[in-house]
């Protein structure tokens, strides 16, 4: 799309050395130094970095809304060739919402609870364009219809809690959009969200600003979400930009140093079984940020120069510039190691993990007796089995039931029917004590980094506690030694189990989680999303030790995501869940190369992809996934499905084999069967 | 020996706390995430603005908690030694008898006070009684006069002799000489703290003064030394008034109130702190209990503190207070003093306050047991099979004792309170035994006399707001710092 050229070139926003500082103690912590960028009508820059570096730092001081600590240390914003930074704090409210308005990550917080989406949106329209009564309503219907909400009349007069996470972002953009604003910023406005339900959100966005030539600065830590939406690309590393470029030029030419690794820590195909691409070392802390180049620490191509003297922009191409002693990058990307992928052979013997029409039925309680109404089926009728040394991925989007499964193998959850066996042993029957033998066989490793460990407990006695538990007995060497050999096989040194958790970063955190399940030397490990809340560079660093574990050790992993990035360069067998069933399974070829099932197709085509001329034609999902409480009759598929017949609609299709590792259930195969 | 140690079960209580909170500050100092913390607590200029005079108002608590019985003059004690047990005496020696009355440090320390007792109300710093008597004088002539005036008091400014008149100047210059020995001490002592940080930190003089008065040190010295002064400025010329004059003035049986007031003191402590011991056992154990195990655990407790929350407070205490009233009326065999009667009445209100305020507490503990079990790192021990009480041990207690030093802070100030509410309405401590709420109590009848009597209530209320305040900006120091939402904001 190169409409960008033939809009109107007029500069909405220009940003000029804008340096913002916290106050902590005495001293002012620069967390962005010296940003300049432009914001034209119709176009949108993303700004693009880990987290940390200052992105939403920048975005909320456009806006003057900074916290508390937070201020403007210096620089010019110029909005529609208005000073920002000097205006009077009543004309400035004018200019949020009226100017340019702001979306933010979390859909469920941005909303006030108390209030109907009819009241929210009509305080802006009073305030910006002076509405009230009939017309505000009117104007409240056609932009709820313009945001994609079906049966506005009714949703005007509903509170947030009786919306979906997804029409709560688009209400969320509403409200933004109410003031009839020239530049929209959007934080990260879909991290939250499920991938299908991104996949819509930012059609929308796309759609909105086209019909409307707003200007959008898009917060974003995800290449993908970049590839889709901007025109242009800026970097953000340490509080500065580091490279800003044209969207074509930024994924096929990307120059600096950062950039490019940034792509080489992307799990993707190419690289799959390999190792992946990780920057040694972390983002420098505030207060003790280096003299000259701050990536230069981190950087493989650092000379002394780098740490010497800070390098300035430096003109490349057209519209692309960067901030890098460098005149041309040595090629990487050529020797990304394409360690081929040692197949593993097929495994012969019996299963590690062996799950068998597993349910886990949770009642729903109503009156004064408490009694049953019903049941929120989470999983119903899961099987699937896991040889050693094999990775099972198990796919979904949020409330399928997938981490269910998980501590339902664990036995953290009672099963309500079916059987789980470990190494032939069934484990649903067993009593506590007995079960102990078995626990130390399987470890659990969680999603965040930060509520996993406990913060009043010292690394050491985290990682010593499964050890003391299950009463394993260090020969020889004793629970010091065998604290500081797990440690040293996560990457961490030893030293580090004296210290306590909040001294450490995500992916350390992480490292000692996975330390922990470790520590009792189990088969298997169930890893519930255990990158998601992690950086990109953070995310390839864990990605490669769980692959060197499970090399080392031979592990089998149950790999909990609705990351099919990470799911295609982990998994050799994948599994697709939808509202507590599994829709398809087969090996991770089968599955993401030759998806069989409607689902699996529409999730693939959502997650977008960092590539751009890879995305496949985004298949939309209608609707949102129904409650498990209360599923569709027949195939639970059916109500999104645009091939759903009237066998879906009247029952559950039975599972078809479509090879020896791949099977789906959907209607459509078991007719090809039958005939 | 020339006295005879009584402890009293309160004293052994208030020294158990004061052993027991030791203990917990070595143990605090050991682990570093307790360290930061107090640290921060430390730094907080408010925190330890309220410390310092809390201390001082413990000090005062710790010496009237060492109780003794003085021995009696020896004459005395031949007429005492009729009902001592005679297999004691040796030698033909007489035994010892030792005086009904109990004492404490702090009664001996403040005998003068203690003893001289005037006849009935005098204002503060008065010469004269606070009403008219006949007096009978003889004149000149040796004539019987009757007059009626305000008597010369006994004790109260009796060293200025006939010149009353010269009572201000005598006053002034006492005032005077008080304050420059409380600037003189305050200066010994800023000039000690300065000279301890310097060697500490290894700097000049100097620069440790600057650093102490420009707010860099780790802790908030200056907000120390700065309460200290206002302790010395008041506690100085207090007593040095309080030698000739009864400063607070006199109460209806002519006791000083000065004296009243500092009884007081131990009074409140003991409510405070000891009733925290009933509640936080209740509060912890049951609270835990009810968010961890859920189900018909969490019923029953719930059931059981919505049920006792529902009946007025007031209601259940004064049923309480007088059911235990009628039986230490009926076993007066049990006490061998009137002192001993009167702490066990003291320790019974603890006990029944505690029993009817861990309502709260334990509502809250719940609440967040109920968040905590479900966090992650809770699920991951459930995976090793860690048995639920070493769960509850070592992961959801340590991560609970925030919100208990928080509200045991926060709890000791509106105990003191409650205290002199019952005491108030008559079903507080024992009558002999001097609280702030019985010197309230009594100052009912005296706001009602004509002219007014305003200053034993006035002090009664100075002292008790001095503590509370204390207690309440300590107790938000202490939050502050130990909130895990507030600190990390800070």
């Amino acid at each position: 799309m190169s409409d960008g050229a033939t809009l109107n070139e007029r500069l909405l926003l220009e940003v000029a050395r804008l340096r913002i500082a916290f106050v902590s103690g005495r001293s002012l912590l620069p967390a962005v130094d010296g940003v300049d960028f432009q914001v034209a009508a119709g176009e949108t820059l993303a700004l693009l970095g880990e987290s940390g570096c200052g992105k939403s730092a920048t975005a909320l001081g456009l806006l003057r809304l900074l916290p508390a600590a937070g201020r403007v240390a210096g620089g010019e914003v110029c909005f529609e060739g208005r000073d920002l930074l000097s205006l009077p704090e009543a004309e400035m409210r004018g200019v949020r919402g009226g100017g340019m308005a702001m979306i933010f990550q979390e859909p469920a917080t941005s909303l006030n609870p108390v209030l109907t989406v009819g009241h929210q949106l009509g305080e802006v329209l009073a305030r910006h364009l002076g509405l009230s009564g009939q017309p505000a309503r009117e104007r409240s219907l056609e932009l709820l219809r313009a945001v994609g909400i079906a049966d506005a009349e009714r949703r005007l007069g509903e509170y947030p809690f009786q919306l979906s996470g997804g029409m709560k972002q688009r209400v969320m953009i509403a409200v933004a959009l109410a003031g009839n604003p020239r530049l929209l910023i959007a934080d990260e406005p879909t991290t939250a969200l499920d991938v299908t339900i991104q996949a819509q959100i930012l059609e929308l966005l796309r759609q909105l600003q086209a019909e409307r030539a707003m200007g959008m600065l898009l917060i974003t830590h995800d290449l993908g979400v970049v590839a889709q939406m901007a025109t242009r690309v800026a970097v953000m590393y340490a509080g500065q930009i580091v490279e800003e470029a044209p969207r074509a030029v930024f994924f096929s030419a990307a120059r600096h140093p950062y950039t490019q690794k940034l792509f080489a820590a992307l799990p993707d195909l190419a690289r799959r079984g390999g190792r992946l691409e990780t920057i040694p070392g972390q983002v420098p802390p505030l207060a003790e940020m280096p003299g000259g180049c701050r990536f230069a620490s981190r950087c493989e191509y650092a000379w002394e120069r780098c740490r010497r003297q800070a390098p300035e922009w430096r003109q490349v191409a057209v519209g692309h510039r960067l901030r890098c002693h460098l005149d041309a990058l040595p090629d990487a990307g050529a020797s990304a190691g394409v360690a081929a992928a040692v197949e593993v052979e097929e495994a012969a013997a019996t299963p590690l993990l062996s799950v068998d029409a597993l349910r886990v039925h949770f009642p729903i309680r109503r009156g004064i007796l408490q009694r049953t109404v019903g049941h929120v089926r989470a999983v119903d009728g899961v099987s699937l089995e896991l040889a050693r040394g094999r990775t099972l991925a198990l796919v979904g989007e949020s409330g399928c039931g997938k981490t269910t499964v998980g501590k339902a193998i664990l036995q953290l959850i009672a099963a309500s029917a079916g059987s789980v066996r470990l190494l032939g042993q069934e484990l649903g029957g067993l009593a506590g004590k007995a079960r102990r033998p078995l626990r130390r066989r399987m470890q659990m490793i969680f999603q965040d980094p930060f509520a996993s460990l406990n913060p009043r407990m010292s690394v050491g006695e985290i990682i010593g506690e499964g050890m003391g538990a299950l009463r394993i007995d260090m020969q020889r060497q004793g629970r010091a030694a065998a604290i500081a050999a797990v440690l040293d096989q996560v990457g961490l040194e030893a030293a580090a189990a004296h210290r306590y958790p909040h001294e450490f970063s995500g992916g350390q955190r992480q490292r000692i989680a996975i330390a922990r399940a470790l520590a009792v030397q189990p088969d298997l490990v169930i890893c519930d999303e255990p990158t998601s809340a992690l950086d990109v560079s953070v995310q390839a660093q864990i990605l490669n030790l769980l692959a060197t574990l499970q090399a080392d050790l031979g592990l089998a992993y149950l790999f909990i995501t609705h990351n099919f990035a990470v799911v295609d360069h982990l998994a050799h067998e994948v599994a697709v869940m939808y509202l507590g069933r599994i829709v398809e399974r087969g090996s991770v070829d089968e599955v993401l190369r030759s998806p069989q099932h409607p689902y699996t197709r529409a999730l693939l085509s959502a997650v977008p992809s960092a590539r751009l001329d890879a995305q496949p034609e985004f298949i939309r999902l209608p609707g949102e996934t129904p409650s498990p409480a209360n599923p569709p009759t027949g195939c639970h598929f059916h109500p999104r499905c645009r091939q759903a017949t009237d066998a879906c609609r009247e029952r559950y299709p039975a599972t078809s084999v479509l090879s020896a590792t791949h099977s789906v259930r959907c209607h459509l195969y078991s007719q090809d069967a039958a005939r | 020996m020339a006295f005879l140690p009584v402890i009293l079960w309160s004293d052994v209580l208030i020294w158990l706390l004061f052993v027991a909170a030791g203990v917990f500050g070595w143990l605090s100092l050991r682990n570093p995430l307790w360290r930061t913390a107090w640290q921060r607590v430390g730094r907080s200029r408010s925190g330890m603005a309220s410390a310092t005079v809390l201390l001082v108002f413990v000090l005062v608590g710790l010496l009237d908690s060492l109780h003794y019985r003085p021995r009696l003059e020896n004459d005395a004690g031949h007429l005492a030694s009729s009902d001592a047990v005679p297999g004691e005496s040796a030698a033909g020696k007489p035994p010892a008898a030792y005086a009904v009355e109990v004492l404490s440090l702090l009664d001996a320390i403040l005998t003068p006070l203690r003893t001289r007792n005037e006849k009935t109300y005098s204002e503060p710093l008065a010469t004269r009684a606070y009403a008219k008597e006949s007096i009978e004088s003889r004149d000149a002539a040796g004539e019987l006069q009757k007059t009626r005036d305000y008597p010369r008091l006994k004790h109260g400014g009796i060293h200025l002799g006939a010149d009353e008149a010269g009572r201000d100047a005598d006053i002034g210059q006492r005032l005077l000489r008080a304050l420059a020995l409380a600037i003189l001490a305050w200066w010994a002592l800023a000039a000690a703290t300065a000279a301890r940080l310097a060697h500490r930190e290894a700097c000049a003089h100097r620069e440790a003064w600057r650093r102490i008065w420009s707010n860099e040190s780790d802790f908030a010295w200056n907000a120390v030394l700065a309460a200290a002064g206002a302790v010395l400025l008041v506690a100085l010329p207090l007593g040095m008034l309080a030698v000739h004059y009864h400063v607070f003035g006199t109460d209806k049986v002519g006791q000083d109130v000065l004296y009243q007031v500092l009884k007081s003191v131990r009074t409140a402590l003991v409510i405070g702190l000891v009733t925290t011991l009933v509640t936080l056992p209740l509060s912890i154990f049951l609270g835990v209990l009810a968010g961890y195990f859920r189900g018909w655990v969490d019923d029953l407790i719930q059931y059981l503190y919505t049920t006792l929350s529902s009946i007025p407070g007031v209601l259940l205490i004064a049923a309480a207070v007088l059911m235990m009233q009628v039986l230490i009326d009926n076993h007066p065999q049990w006490f061998a003093t009137a002192a001993e009667r009167a702490d066990l009445r003291l320790l019974a209100l603890c006990f029944i306050l505690g029993v009817t305020s861990w309502t709260g507490l334990c509502r809250l503990l719940r609440g967040e047991t109920l968040k905590l079990r479900e966090l992650e790192y809770i699920q991951a021990a459930q995976a090793f099979g860690v048995a639920d009480l070493r769960i509850i041990g070592r992961h959801i207690l340590p991560n609970l004792m925030h919100i208990v030093i928080i509200a045991l802070v926060m709890d000791f100030s509106s105990l003191v309170l409650a205290e002199a509410v019952l005491s108030y309405v008559g079903i507080g401590v024992d009558p002999t035994m001097i609280s702030f709420g019985t010197m309230i109590n009594n100052a009912r009848m005296e706001l009602a006399r004509e002219p007014m009597v305003w200053w034993s209530l006035a002090a009664a209320f100075v002292f008790m707001f001095a503590l509370v305040l204390a207690a309440n900006l300590l107790a938000d120091a202490v939050r502050d710092a130990f909130d895990p939402r507030i600190a990390g904001s800070a």
